[in-house]
């Protein structure tokens, strides 16, 4: 059953906050819901579909909703790290379109400045169940050397520069400057890039997304629901999802699981790259950015170097607008997990609701892109195609 | 575990790297006959459980590498392309970390890591 066209999202909000000192986990997720929900025009009795990853507290959705007060007919809680909430909102037009909800929320929500580690936030973990636990942990890797491999085969295989991956920076900069929350609302030069501290070879620490507290909630409604509210109707017209681990040794580190998760969601939506005029890609590092936009067919494989310099992922000057917010390079990169604010940017550009200064001009057809887990080890890719209608 | 053993790994969490003899082993399937990494109790690439050790010849090429210059003393993770195919996560060690670079040929030696003889590489001798 193609779910083209059976779901909506009316609501979309993030919270403000990138230092949640005085709120508990649970707080900021009941602020997002209710945020999102304030924003779509429903309430929490409207609630009948649910949907956390493993950020939430307690176990999967059982906790939260009881806290909630809900009574969700449907719940998920599949967990690809950050890129859950990219691929949640696939998940909920498969259940809409099996009439199992027709009012389901996503809700993210992360205190790594100020709470305890949470078991969501991307720490590794000395699990002797995990199978790849004890042949990797001995080694010290942790994930600025894991994306620093990446961009480094990158470079080896493609010529691929340190100025090059720095525009996507200074692109993320450009926009941050119009986001009063933006923790890095500073613009940026490449000189001033690839001058800053050495992270993890060849990566630099403003290659680095930032690492934030908050978070942020999406409705997502069946297309009965979204006509009876006044909200403008953004469709979600296509979506697609993969997982891409070590292979057994065969491993490759230049291209990421969106090879796979974008021809499926290009195929559903009955779009390509060209028809795309705005695009949330995950950005935990620059190179995710870079390698994201090859594997989604933007430009061709190893020319992603050439596709982002001179400015072209800036808005208003760039062929490709990309991260109107600033992105978790320079905004806000809540518990760790960037997918929810970039279908959050998404709705903003396709609703219109953009800051004036990073618009982009009859924004009638955007792409989200989730990257979860580790860039050179294994994570989950998620593609979403949203239509304004 | 002995080189061409054909026991099967029975806990998938003890890492198993080294033969009697002190060479780094790998696993692979008897069945389709690739080599695959890290070792588990069936083949990664057709699903069969006919799966044994093998010892390998310690020699490879840096696939990827980056040293991770936020910590002290800095290091360097790579991952290690094995004369044998598979590629594995470990680490360069006892070298110029500045004179490093992928492709370069590496050697396997053991570091003792919580008592376990664990495969790090070094720069071949030229
Ligand atoms: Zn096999």
């Amino acid at each position: 059953m193609s779910t083209t066209g059976k779901a909506y999202i009316a609501g979309a909000w993030e919270h403000p906050t990138r230092k949640a000192v005085d709120k508990t986990l649970i707080q900021l997720h009941a602020e997002n819901v209710k945020g999102a929900l304030n924003d779509a025009g429903l309430t929490l009795q409207d609630v009948d579909g649910f949907f956390c990853a493993s950020d939430a507290p307690g176990l999967g959705p059982l906790s939260i909703t009881e806290y909630l007060g809900i009574h969700p007919t449907y719940v998920d809680n599949t967990d690809t790290g950050g890129s859950s909430y990219v691929l949640a909102v696939g998940h909920v037009a498969q259940a809409i379109a099996e009439g199992k909800c027709s009012v389901a929320v996503i809700t993210l929500a992360g205190k790594p400045r100020t709470g305890k580690p949470n078991k969501g936030e991307g720490a590794f973990y000395d699990d002797p169940n995990c199978p790849d636990v004890p042949y990797e942990l001995p080694f010290g890797h942790v994930i600025p050397n894991l994306y620093g491999m990446c961009a480094a085969r990158h470079m080896h295989e493609f010529g691929t520069t340190s100025e090059q991956l720095a525009w996507i920076k200074v692109a993320a900069s450009h926009h941050a400057q119009h986001n009063p929350n933006a923790m890095l609302p500073q613009v940026v030069t490449v000189e001033e890039v690839v001058n800053s501290p050495m992270i993890s070879e060849p990566l630099h620490k403003l290659d680095c997304c930032v690492i934030s507290d908050g978070g942020g909630a999406l409705v997502v409604v069946s297309p009965e629901v979204a006509k009876s509210l006044n909200r403008p109707l953004v469709k979600v017209r296509g979506s697609g999802e993969a997982v891409k681990h070590l292979n057994g040794g065969k491993t490759d580190l230049t291209y990421s699981g969106a090879v796979r998760s974008g021809p499926i969601a290009f195929g559903q939506a009955g779009v390509t790259p060209a028809d795309i005029k705005y695009v949330s890609i995950y950005d935990s590092f620059t190179i995710t950015v870079l390698m994201t936009l090859e594997d989604l067919g933007f430009c061709d494989k190893g020319q992603g170097g050439r596709f982002v310099q001179d400015g072209n992922l800036i808005s208003g000057q760039g062929k490709l607008p990309f991260n109107t917010d600033g992105g978790g390079l320079c905004s806000n990169h809540p518990g760790n997990r960037g997918g929810m604010t970039k279908v959050i940017e998404a709705v903003r550009q396709l609703r219109g609701e953009a800051h004036p200064a990073v618009q982009v001009p009859g924004c009638d057809l955007a792409l989200a892109h989730g990257t979860g887990g580790y860039l050179g080890s294994r994570h989950g890719s998620a593609t979403l195609i949203l239509e304004r209608e | 575990m002995k080189d061409g053993d054909t026991t099967r790994p029975a806990r998938d969490a003890a890492p198993q790297w080294q033969t009697e003899d002190g060479a780094l082993m790998i696993a692979e399937c008897r069945d389709c006959g690739e080599p695959h990494y890290y070792p588990r109790v069936l083949c990664p690439f057709c699903g069969s459980e006919n799966v044994a050790f093998k010892a390998c010849s310690g020699r490879g090429r840096i696939y990827a590498v980056s040293v991770f210059r936020r910590a002290d003393p800095p290091y360097a993770l790579a991952y290690v392309e094995l004369e044998e195919g598979p590629r594995m996560m470990t680490n360069i060690v006892d070298c110029d970390l500045d004179a490093i670079a992928i492709d370069d040929a590496v050697t396997v030696l053991f570091a003792d890591r919580d008592g376990i003889p664990t495969p790090m590489f070094t720069p071949a001798a030229p």
